[in-house]
């Protein structure tokens, strides 16, 4: 009886070793984990910056800008367009009427 | 020395002292004990939370603003995180050569810094909100006992003024003041959360207790605007604005078979990024907000009722001659003796006498129904904050000189989205749709208001007035049909119609075989000289629509060569 209960013993104080021991992986692993949500923070953070950056340099006017006077660029008139109907097209690629 | 050896006493100790002292003892223990039952069993909770205490922390979480995007989901307002300087007067201790350096990076004068960090009895006073990043930085570097930097976000509209009537814009702390900010406030602002942690020694986060409050994130909003025709309208209208001297101006821009609105703005314009450029005339979206009397482009409401309820159809003849048209005690007159004119003509050439004919053929019930059906005098429900409903007063109050004026657009008022809105039922073979802001992702049902023989001849009609005998020779766009109604109003102030001041306005779709877009286009008080609808309004119609068909790939309906030049029949006179 005394040696099961001296057995037990050792049980129960390994048992508590354990439980210190989890739980100190836990809350290392919980910081790891709010470190990386730190960082995802900062991320969506760059993120909205850079799209702000984006939207910045690809606003319509600036666009129009420099491809009228850095590149001299024209919309084209309506009568240097050629319409070209999709049906049209498609006989031209495949004069023998084959079904792609 | 003699030793004497010490005898030993005999002490006989009386029992009860032992007693005494074993009974102290136990004692004691007992009453150790029952503290420690006391405070285990009885005080558990308290000494918990007080132990608690020590080491768990309630930290924020942050939820931040919706972003705001236009249909194809190009950024139209995003929130950034931003600093704000701040001090705890009782904390603060400066050198002179710090005080210098904070007033430089913070733009402030020193004396200014110096007010604001000896108030003796506050704890908290801002230097300085939403720094830049860099900035901020900067500050930090300086090491300054008492300074703080706290988070913030901004607002930041890459768009600028060109849509700035659109989306509004928040105010310091994050709330929507204008526009789609002010109206969507509830869904894009952000909620912030809550949650108790257990902190080390050192200030990290171990452990997670409870969430206290979850942070809800603002929503993201996908508007129905396409910046790209939101530019192009923009630009037009500021240069018809700058050309003819106007006062004011607005375009709308909407989807003829949805009813989403593509591009919405107004003259004078802010730069909602800027505080100092806003102030209440430039905020003003007077296509939503302002009403005025349409004028001549109410004119084919009134012609389709005619015809719907069979009163006349296309090629029935009016007589317009002499040219004016004794009603009671007034006249109505049009610009020139145009005599014989079928119903087309009439709109063509928008002849107030023809009109007013027709419309003295109706019923005012009718006509009444006619246009509140087609939503005058009603909210489009577009959600903007502070719509007006303009004014269409019951028919059973209407006088036959009402009547006959209102046929033409006079006595009845409406802002320019209502009245867009109105010319879905041409553009869409009889239904009206309703107009939204934010993009619709399934098919629009519309209410039917005219039956769709009557819309498609109507439309026939509205694009003739495009067509050489038209009052819009400038509204052509080469390579497609395009159906619309120019529209001068003399101003109404205070009640009286001012003499030389005018409100030109333009509405049309295009391509007229399959409406794929309409624009209203409202120019206010045009002062360099010209002031008709079809001079000044429907050039701008011109250049946003050739924009949009083009950046839409909107395939043409006609052929290149379809304009025409022509001189415009003049719409009115003096008179009005």
């Amino acid at each position: 009886m005394f040696k099961l209960n001296i057995f037990f013993i050792f049980v129960l104080i390994a048992c508590a070793l354990g439980i210190v021991t989890s739980q100190h992986t836990a809350r290392k692993l919980f910081m790891e984990l709010e470190n990386e949500k730190g960082i995802e923070r900062k991320l969506e953070v760059e993120w909205g910056r850079l799209q702000l950056e984006q939207s910045t340099l690809i606003m319509h006017g600036r666009i129009e800008q420099i491809a009228k006077e850095n590149l001299n660029m024209t919309a084209p008139a309506a009568s240097s367009i050629q319409i070209v109907s999709i049906s049209n097209a498609e006989d031209r690629l495949n004069p023998k009427g084959i079904e792609p | 020395m003699i030793k004497i050896k010490p005898e030993i006493p005999q002490i006989k100790l009386s029992a009860w002292r032992s007693f005494l002292l074993l009974s102290l003892l136990v004692l004691g223990l007992v009453s150790l004990a029952g503290r420690a039952a006391y405070l285990q069993g009885m005080h558990h909770d308290f000494l918990q939370q007080k132990g608690e205490l020590r080491y768990s922390r309630v930290v924020e979480m942050n939820a931040d603003r919706g972003m705001i995007t236009d249909r194809n989901g190009q950024i139209l307002a995003i929130s950034s995180p931003i600093a704000s300087v701040y001090a705890d007067p009782k904390v603060v201790k400066i050198t002179l050569e710090q005080l210098k350096q904070l007033a430089g990076l913070l733009e402030t004068s020193m004396v200014e810094i110096d007010d604001r960090i000896k108030r003796e009895n506050s704890r908290f006073v801002y230097l300085k909100r939403q720094v830049v990043p860099d900035t901020a930085e900067k500050i930090m570097k300086l090491k300054i006992p008492g300074i703080f930097l706290s988070s913030e976000s901004k607002r930041y509209y890459p768009e600028s003024e060109f849509a700035a009537h659109v989306l509004g814009f928040t105010d310091i702390n994050d709330e929507g003041q204008e526009g789609v900010e002010r109206g969507w406030q509830e869904s894009l602002a952000g909620e912030l959360g809550s949650r108790r942690v257990i902190k080390d020694n050192k200030g990290r986060i171990i452990e997670d207790i409870e969430n206290i409050r979850t942070p809800k994130q603002g929503q993201d909003l996908v508007l129905s605007i396409d910046r790209r025709i939101q530019y192009r309208a923009h630009v037009e209208l500021k240069d018809a604005v700058k050309i003819n001297k106007a006062k004011a101006g607005s375009v709308v821009v909407l989807d003829a078979q949805t009813g989403e609105i593509l591009a919405l703005t107004n003259l004078p314009a802010y730069n909602p990024n800027r505080r100092s450029t806003i102030n209440n005339e430039r905020i003003r979206n007077r296509a939503l907000i302002d009403t005025f009397e349409p004028g001549s482009t109410l004119k084919p409401f009134t012609v389709a009722i005619a015809m719907e309820v069979g009163k006349v159809n296309a090629d029935t003849v009016m007589q317009t001659s002499p040219g004016t048209l004794q009603v009671g005690r007034k006249t109505i007159r049009d610009v020139s003796n145009k005599g014989e004119l079928t119903v087309a003509q009439v709109i063509q050439q928008s002849s107030n006498v023809g009109t007013a004919k027709i419309a003295l053929s109706l019923e005012s019930q009718t006509m009444w129904e006619m246009f509140n059906r087609s939503g005058f005098g009603m909210l489009t429900n577009s959600g903007f904050p502070g719509e007006a409903s303009g004014i269409l007063r019951p028919y059973n109050k209407w006088r036959t000189i009402e009547q006959a004026t209102m046929s033409y657009g006079h006595g009845i008022s409406t802002s320019l989205m209502q009245l867009a809105r109105a010319y879905t039922i041409f553009a869409s073979g009889g239904e009206l749709k309703p107009i939204s802001l934010l993009k619709q992702t399934m098919p629009v049902m519309g209410q039917r208001v005219i039956s769709r023989h009557t819309a498609l001849a109507m439309s026939r009609m509205l694009e003739m007035a495009t067509k050489p005998g038209g009052t819009a020779p400038l509204a052509q766009i080469s390579g497609y049909r395009v159906a619309g109604k120019t529209g001068t109003a003399h101003k109404l102030i205070d009640g009286q119609y001012a003499n030389k001041c005018y409100i030109s306005t333009f509405v049309g779709y295009a391509p007229a075989s399959n409406p794929r877009l309409i624009i209203a286009v409202m120019i206010d008080e045009p002062s360099a000289g010209k002031y008709f609808g079809g001079a000044v309004a429907a050039p701008v119609f011109n250049k946003v629509m050739s924009g949009a068909l083009r950046i839409m790939n909107i395939p043409p309906d006609a052929p290149a060569n379809n304009v025409v030049t022509f001189t415009a029949t003049p719409e009115m006179d003096e008179e009005g």
